[in-house]
């Protein structure tokens, strides 16, 4: 096969991955800058926004809520999907082609529109705590990846594995934790992070459902950025982005992150 | 046994997304039939508001002219990807993927950065003497556009390497070996193989981009209002709630509608469904 690109094309994408890393790395810049206006290139080099990051409580207290609101929403999205998926596989011909549908429509649904119904119906007019419902809502915004994803390494998981185990006399849910759970661990890590990942970035979920009392992260960046543009906001965005290498440097480790690709 | 098993680990996730999914969506539906002034009164007095139409309109042009431009984009870029060697073929998956997994305040918070009266772009060409004064780029629907066009050519670029990646390699060769130069190979043959993938990406750039919030609040404000942020100011600026569940209902049938209408084509042109 030829493997020969042809010029043009190669100075396209050349192009094409300036501009998308370019923005990232004028952040960079910006978050650096010693002027209290955002500007590239840095016009002197100091830490100043970052240690200011701290001093604004709301963005401490609104990162808290996001972290735990990205971990509790994952697990009740796995407590819930794993299952599901497992049904889906194990009993593939005996369930009904649609049950499949119904967990993908957090993603088929908008998010903004979900937001608004699930303000609307639970919050007010079931009276669910607003923490409550945001969690609900990061739950169920993230469950098709973790049924999906889980499902996806479970199709490729051969049961009569598990069927040799409880024939032998191992318990059902014993053998789920010994014999399938460590069969389609890739798959979990994988739903896990894009679970976590989707949650934490998530805005138009958490746009109806945060309040005076109770916000997300980006839900505070946007209210901040309303009223200040300073290099404040450069600062917390760069730190999320190492958040983001973080999580990156897991998939490498654990799956490749080829993985994402397929 | 098993019929108890089956149902017992698969219901709870699907009764949760019907109970706290699918019945509050139907509910607010459902209050934009039900008004005193008749079933479809909502409706009407969206499309009788030019304004609203042209809120509809700027919608569907930004969400479509995003479209286009992420597919070719994201086609061409893949298409490099795919054909260069495994070392430099992750580092440039690692380049599209880092964009991905940033939120979309921060990427659309970048664009803020280059677009603004006193960013990058304007004190750029103000120094090479283009211009004299900044331009207005911020708040334009071009500057939604840019926008989401990064935000979304990352996603079309992974989407697509996976379906170039699985073209099978025979077939490529088959064609070449039978005399086709490489322009007429990638029109003839990886291009037609490519249709499924790049529908499914159409498909995602398309919904993402007309349900967006975060980019058209930060980068077209009030006055490159878009369905999703005038859905936000009906339900929370103006307490219109009906006006806002029109919006809402309007959003999920053209969404619902651009789903089955691809996913026909789809199956039409799949050349390996013939």
């Amino acid at each position: 096969m030829t493997d020969r690109i042809h010029p043009l094309l190669a100075v396209f994408a050349g192009l094409v991955f300036l501009f998308l890393v370019g923005p990232l790395v004028i952040m960079i810049g910006a978050s650096l800058s010693d002027t209290n206006f955002l500007t590239f290139p840095p016009r002197g080099l100091t830490l100043h926004w970052f240690t200011h990051i701290f001093e604004v409580t709301a963005f401490k207290t609104t990162a808290i809520t996001s972290l735990e609101l990205a971990f509790a929403g994952t697990f009740l999205s796995l407590l819930f999907g794993i299952p599901a998926a497992y049904a889906l596989n194990r009993f593939r011909v005996e369930l009904p082609s649609w049950l499949s549908t119904v967990y993908v429509l957090p993603i088929l649904i908008p998010e903004i529109v979900f937001g608004f119904s699930l303000m609307k119906s639970v919050t007010i007019d079931s009276g669910f705590p607003v923490w409550l419902t945001l969690l609900i809502g990061h739950a169920l915004l993230v469950l098709p990846y973790s049924v999906r994803v889980v499902s996806a390494s479970l199709a490729a998981f051969d049961f009569s594995i598990e069927e040799a185990a409880i024939s032998l006399g191992s318990p059902p849910l014993k053998t789920f934790f010994t014999i399938v759970l460590p069969n389609i661990r890739a798959g979990v890590i994988a739903a896990f992070i894009l679970a976590f990942i989707t949650s934490i970035n998530d805005v138009s979920v958490s746009l109806f459902l945060t309040g005076p009392g109770i916000s997300t992260l980006p839900i505070q960046i946007l209210a901040y950025m309303e009223q200040f543009f300073d290099p404040t906001m450069a600062a917390v965005s760069v730190l999320l982005m190492l958040l983001t290498v973080g999580v990156m440097a897991i998939v490498e480790a654990t799956l490749g992150l080829t993985f994402l690709t397929k | 046994m098993n019929t108890m098993r089956k149902w017992n680990l698969s219901l709870p996730a699907a009764l949760a997304v019907v109970l706290l999914l699918v019945v509050p969506v139907v509910a607010t539906f459902t209050t934009t039939f039900t008004q005193p002034q008749g079933a479809f009164a909502p409706y009407l007095a969206f499309f009788n508001s030019g304004f609203r139409r042209t809120v509809l309109w700027r919608t569907v042009e930004v969400a479509l002219i995003t479209t286009v431009l992420s597919l070719v984009i994201g086609f061409l870029t893949a298409y490099v990807i795919s054909k260069v060697p495994g070392k430099a073929k992750s580092v440039m998956i690692i380049a599209a993927v880092f964009p991905l997994l940033t939120g979309v305040v921060v990427r659309s918070f970048a664009w803020m950065i280059i677009l603004g009266k006193n960013g990058i772009l304007n004190d750029f060409l103000i120094w090479t003497g283009l211009i004299d004064a900044p331009l207005a780029m911020l708040y334009t629907e071009g500057a939604v556009i840019v926008a989401m066009v990064y935000l979304f050519v990352p996603l079309m670029i992974l989407t697509l390497v996976g379906v170039l990646d699985n073209i099978p390699k025979d077939v490529i060769e088959a064609s070449i070996s039978l005399g086709a130069s490489p322009a007429s190979t990638f029109r003839q043959v990886i291009l037609p193989l490519s249709v499924p993938g790049l529908i499914v990406g159409a498909v995602l750039v398309f919904t993402g981009s007309f349900t967006s919030y975060a980019t058209p609040q930060l980068l077209g404000g009030e006055r490159q209002m878009m369905m999703g942020t005038f859905l936000y100011q009906r339900a929370m600026v103006t307490f219109d709630w009906v006006g806002a569940s029109t919006v809402a209902a309007i959003m999920v049938v053209v969404t619902i509608a651009i789903v089955l209408v691809m996913g026909r084509i789809a199956r039409k042109l799949n050349p390996m469904a013939v």
